[in-house]
């Protein structure tokens, strides 16, 4: 079997005496799309960073294409988009783009050409040497995720990538994803949008810091015995909070 | 390679940044001039000078129109008659010889009390001089007149030469000229010494501590602004190092302080003609090791900060306490405990370094010592800040 893009064992975090991750596996190979869905303040984001090294982990291990986290090398073929955009705003996105660029290793034309695709992926071609500070909330996100793009990486970790883009241009951002997976590349992203989370290849329901519900949407949907996405949310939600209550 | 990314991006981030490039290339400038200004002799103020036993001629040569003379009585105590009438300087005369005492509170009227002096010495010599000429004149026109005399007397008459030789003697002794009066100057200070020309004394720890200031605040706001906007966490998600961080930042930011250095000393040289004993060279390493001791210090303070204005709030902690022990207070007089303390700012080192170079003459050897402590400085700095972004990535 092909080695996993990403293997979460047993992973723990708290914050003081907030416990926000009690035990989580994942399991992530190539090829494939896997959602992260919880409710807000569920440990989402935490466990992302868990995984890129960046948050250091109570219990367990994380590991990315065969190397265990946190690593400095495998950053480079980790394509990552913060949940909060984090862009120079005095530079015009072309230099966000080329600054981030070199220092994922991208170089010279490969790097100019890099910038070009990806530019056009988000549709920000027409922008790019405009001043980021110029940039409406709904641009801001689509350079992230140019910048998680540009090194052309093996996975991709977006932490809710679409949230303020509009409708068409969400449909063009997951056919990229779609012809991504399709070169072999992992995908892991988190979001609130039950459509997106209904085209992920799995889905992951993390509440409670646990792994709630796990299984391809059509599983999950009839595990549940419901029709949609967001009826399995809350529905599992009830559920474990029934569970709890019988205690 | 990454370094360069860095380095680059902060040069671009900079440059873009009209005001905070004004604030870093001309508020050094507009302050010097200011302070050159308010130090300097203006047309206006006049100095007090009291006078005892001070030869008429001489007292008439100090007068000009930046001097006010007053006598006071030949046992008149130079400390307490300054005192009293608010005098710039005392002078005393006694056998020739003149003990000037300077107030020296004011460096501006102590060097327009030694123009004065100087001028007025110059003055009574030139004045002799002056009439020494004319004596000799008096005297070779007299020779001619008896030369004259004695040649018709010898063509004439022939005569004894008895009366010839008499008459030489006597044009003789007339010809030696009046001396020249000589005056020794002692000079007293109650305050300060003699160097205490504010502006010419001070303008390199000025200059260091201008650098040190605004490299600090700059360095320390900006990498503060990385980590409240989320691009310091983003940039550790790269393969960047932390030390290529750290280093990108230190070029970055050195280029601009070398730029302000070289401005800054460029202008106080040659705008305001200030007479520096040592290398220019000299003065501007050492303004650059303490711009990287500033930068380091400002990337590290900014870690404890969470806005920009908490980073200023660090200023009158850490900046202002500097300034005094800069060695604009001189620090020998200082309790020890003061002294003592002195040695923990970096400003310190770099305040007496520069103050050796420029108006002790001082060269790299010397003052080697000061600069290797920066150095220290800087290394154990730069070595906190790598350690300290393990915050954010452990490796
Ligand atoms: N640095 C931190 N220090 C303390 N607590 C934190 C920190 N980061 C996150 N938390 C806590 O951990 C919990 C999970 O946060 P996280 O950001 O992972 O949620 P999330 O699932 O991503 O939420 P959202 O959908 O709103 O983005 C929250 O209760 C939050 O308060
Ligand atoms: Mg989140």
């Amino acid at each position: 079997m092909a080695q996993p893009m990403i293997d979460v064992r047993d992973v723990a975090k708290r914050f003081g005496d907030n416990v926000v991750l009690k035990q989580i596996n994942l399991h992530l190979p190539a090829g494939r799309v896997l959602g992260l869905i919880g409710p807000s303040g569920a440990g989402k984001t935490t466990l992302v960073k868990s995984i890129l090294g960046m948050e250091k982990v109570d219990a367990g291990t994380t590991t990315v294409l065969g190397t265990q986290m946190p690593n400095r090398q495998i950053m480079q073929k980790i394509g990552y988009m913060a949940q909060s955009d984090a862009l120079y705003e005095t530079l015009t996105a072309r230099e966000n783009l080329r600054f981030f660029g070199e220092l994922m290793g991208v170089k010279g034309p490969a790097l100019a050409k890099s910038i070009t695709h990806v530019a056009q992926v988000v549709n920000l071609t027409a922008m790019l040497d405009r001043r980021v500070s110029a940039y409406s909330g709904g641009m801001k996100r689509r350079l992230s995720l140019a910048i998680a793009l540009i090194a052309d990486p093996d996975l991709l970790i977006l932490d809710e990538p679409t949230v303020g883009i509009d409708p068409e241009l969400r449909q063009q951002i997951w056919a990229e994803l779609r012809t991504l997976k399709q070169h072999g590349k992992a995908i892991l992203v988190t979001t609130h949008v039950m459509d997106e989370a209904e085209r992920c290849d799995e889905l992951m329901l993390i509440r409670e810091g646990i792994a709630l519900a796990q299984g391809t949407p059509t599983q999950l949907k009839q595990e549940y015995a419901v029709d949609t996405i967001e009826q399995v949310f809350l529905k599992a939600g009830r559920l474990q909070d029934e569970n709890h209550s019988d205690r | 390679m990454r370094t360069i990314a860095i380095v680059k991006r902060v040069l671009r981030e900079m440059l873009r940044d009209k005001r905070t490039l004004a604030l870093m290339f001309i508020a050094p400038l507009f302050i010097l001039s200011l302070m050159y200004f308010l130090f300097q002799n203006n047309s206006t103020s006049v100095a007090k000078i009291g006078v005892s036993n001070v030869d008429t001629s001489l007292v008439k040569a100090l007068k000009n129109q930046h001097t006010d003379l007053a006598s006071y009585g030949t046992h008149a105590n130079a400390k307490t008659t300054i005192r009293q009438h608010n005098l710039a300087a005392f002078i005393h005369e006694e056998d020739g010889k003149l003990t000037v005492t300077y107030s020296n509170s004011q460096p501006s009227d102590t060097a327009l009390v030694k123009q004065a002096l100087q001028g007025g010495v110059t003055k009574l010599k030139v004045q002799a001089l002056v009439a020494a000429t004319k004596t000799q004149k008096r005297v070779l026109q007299q020779q001619a007149k008896v030369l004259k005399t004695v040649m018709a007397q010898q063509q004439k008459l022939q005569a004894a030469q008895g009366t010839t030789r008499g008459q030489t003697a006597t044009v003789g002794n007339s010809t030696s000229p009046k001396a020249v009066p000589a005056y020794t100057v002692t000079s007293h200070y109650l305050y300060g010494n003699s160097d205490s020309t504010f502006f010419d004394t001070f303008l390199p720890v000025l200059l260091g501590f201008f650098v040190f200031f605004f490299v600090f605040l700059i360095s320390g706001i900006s990498l503060l602004n990385e980590r409240t906007t989320g691009t310091l966490t983003r940039l550790l998600a790269t393969p960047v190092r932390r030390g290529e961080i750290i280093t990108g930042y230190l070029v970055g930011y050195g280029i601009f302080a070398v730029i302000q250095t070289i401005i800054t000393v460029t202008f106080a040289l040659t705008v305001f003609n200030v007479h520096m004993l040592g290398s220019v060279w000299i003065i501007l390493l050492i303004n650059f090791l303490l711009a990287m001791v500033a930068l380091s210090m400002g990337i590290f303070i900014s870690t404890f900060a969470n806005s920009e204005f908490q980073m200023v709030q660090f200023i009158p902690l850490l900046i202002v306490p500097q300034v005094f022990f800069s060695g604009i207070i001189t620090i020998a007089t200082m309790p020890d405990w003061l002294q003592w303390l002195a040695h923990i700012f970096p400003l310190y080192y770099g305040g007496d370094a520069l103050m050796n170079v420029a108006t002790r003459g001082f060269g790299l050897g010397d003052v080697s010592g000061d600069l290797w402590i920066l150095v220290l400085f800087a290394v154990v700095f730069t070595a906190l800040n790598v350690v300290g972004l393990k915050r954010y990535r452990r490796v």
